[in-house]
């Protein structure tokens, strides 16, 4: 569903993301994972469209990201770091706006603004100002936002960062029902979300794709079977007892 | 005409203005300024004219704008930027010109919308003579059209940068040299040191000739095409300038 190839990005003389290639499919769940800086966010920019690549190629269910952008972006659904938001819109009114732009007719529309509002559980927020929300009920309602079209292929960018554990809970176990029928890309510096809910992983440093693999495969590489200490060797380069990379 | 993603975005930023203060006290501001000033025990004074039309009206329309269109415009993308929601509204599928395209006639509506709350003007000085409609008519579609252009310049500045503040004060310098181009003390003061092909080419820049000759009721094709060239310069400008530089 999705096909990276070769992808880099530099912003001047910072290159932050060089040469990542990597597929999705459907039933994926691929953990992009990664110390913070090391490109994930850029590398998901630039699948749903919104930076421009400096070479490689994207291709999201054969749709060229970079001359059929609209295309491509009409089956994603995207969540991005922080889940931006127009905070002085109403959470209902929010939702009805990316229903319409999302092109869902008039008559569907309330029924899928119900049911994003019932899967994310934002019954009792739904007349609120999203700016009196707490950070996870945003978390929420953006999530809603990239459900609501029923899309492909989901990307969520740190999707339980700031959570609290229950709400942490909620959402990886969302993220499992939904991946049933989806491929989904998160990104994560929780190790731990990678091992509950992810089938594959990708670890970046620096804007280099330093391993693809499984999470079971990953811990099958420390004898004491922690993603932890995999993590550290990758990614700052220093061999770490009980770590064999090869 | 209009693209349905361009429709979406114009409703959505229309109703924006009215989601917070800064609809409501622009329209008071702007309302309760133009008619003080038109009312004004001044020379150029509405009663004090003797004159059935509204040129008192027209005449302060550029410098009540020079501080209140920047404030329409500052939040059109700065906003954007600051809150990164830009990146949530780019990464549907919205082309960068439908989105910019939207915003922009959504602050133009807006700003029509207060021109036309000024009608208790027009029944006044039709209570009290017989003025020449055609002029009052030419009168708010070059009032119409300056505010296009006055947006399309903000859209750019706000499209520039993260902070509001700066775009407003951007927006305000350049729409001010836009204005004083065509005023007769600046024109006097450069003639002294300029050759006159540029005073020429300065003055028929100038957005105060075009407004002025406008206003008179004459409907002349070359005001018309100056705030059309403008408006679509500034504009295709803002668009180049977010599509390289999202972030």
């Amino acid at each position: 569903m999705i096909e990276v190839k070769n992808i880099s990005k530099s912003f001047g003389a910072i290159q932050a993301v060089s040469n990542i290639s990597f597929s999705l499919e459907k039933g994926d769940v691929l953990g992009f994972l990664g110390p913070n800086g090391a490109g994930k966010s850029t590398s998901m920019k630039m699948i749903t469209g919104f930076l421009n690549l400096d070479s490689g190629s994207i291709k999201v269910s054969d749709f060229d990201i970079e001359t059929q952008r609209t295309n491509a972006q009409e089956i994603m659904g995207y969540v991005p770091e922080n889940a931006p938001l127009y905070e002085e819109m109403y959470v209902e009114e929010f939702l009805y706006f990316i229903a319409e732009v999302r092109r869902i007719s008039i008559k569907e529309r309330a029924h899928k603004v119900e049911k994003v509002v019932r899967m994310c559980a934002l019954i009792n927020v739904v007349g609120q100002r999203i700016e009196t929300l707490s950070k996870g009920y945003k978390r929420r309602v953006a999530l809603a936002s990239a459900l609501i079209h029923d899309p492909k292929i989901l990307i969520l960018d740190e999707p339980t960062d700031g959570l609290d554990p229950n709400q942490k809970h909620d959402v990886r176990d969302l993220i499992k029902d939904l991946s049933k029928e989806k491929a989904i890309l998160i990104s994560t510096h929780i190790l731990e979300e990678v091992e509950s809910i992810c089938n594959r992983c990708i670890i970046i440093s620096e804007g280099v794709m330093k391993y693809d693999g499984t999470p079971s495969e990953i811990k099958s590489k420390s004898s004491t079977g922690s993603i932890e200490d995999v993590f550290r060797a990758m990614t700052l380069n220093e061999n770490i007892e009980g770590v064999s990379l090869c | 005409m209009l693209s349905y993603q361009t429709k979406v975005i114009l409703k959505k930023e229309f109703s924006s203005y009215f989601n917070g203060p800064i609809g409501y006290l622009f329209l008071i501001i702007f309302l309760f300024g133009m008619n003080y000033l038109t009312f004004e025990p001044g020379s150029g004074s509405y009663f004090l004219m003797r004159q059935a039309d509204l040129s008192a009206f027209f005449n302060y329309i550029p410098w009540m704008y020079l501080f209140l269109i920047p404030a329409v415009s500052m939040k059109l993308w700065a906003d954007e930027k600051k809150s990164n929601s830009i990146e949530l509204l780019l990464t549907m599928p919205i082309k960068v010109q439908e989105a910019v395209i939207g915003k922009f006639l959504a602050s133009w509506s807006f700003v029509g919308i207060a021109l036309l709350c000024s009608f208790p003007l027009v029944l006044t000085t039709l209570y009290l003579g017989s003025p020449d409609i055609g002029v009052i008519f030419f009168g708010y579609l070059s009032s119409f059209l300056l505010a296009g252009a006055m947006l399309s310049i903000g859209t750019f500045f706000s499209a520039l940068t993260k902070n509001q503040v700066v775009a407003f004060i951007l927006t305000v310098v350049i729409c001010t040299l836009f204005i004083m181009a065509g005023s007769p003390p600046f024109m006097e003061y450069i003639s002294t040191f300029l050759p006159k092909y540029f005073i020429d080419l300065l003055e028929s820049l100038s957005v105060l000739n075009h407004f002025e000759s406008m206003g008179r009721g004459v409907l002349v094709l070359s005001d018309l095409w100056y705030f059309t060239l403008l408006i679509v310069f500034w504009i295709v400008v803002s668009i180049t300038l977010i599509s390289e530089n999202k972030a």
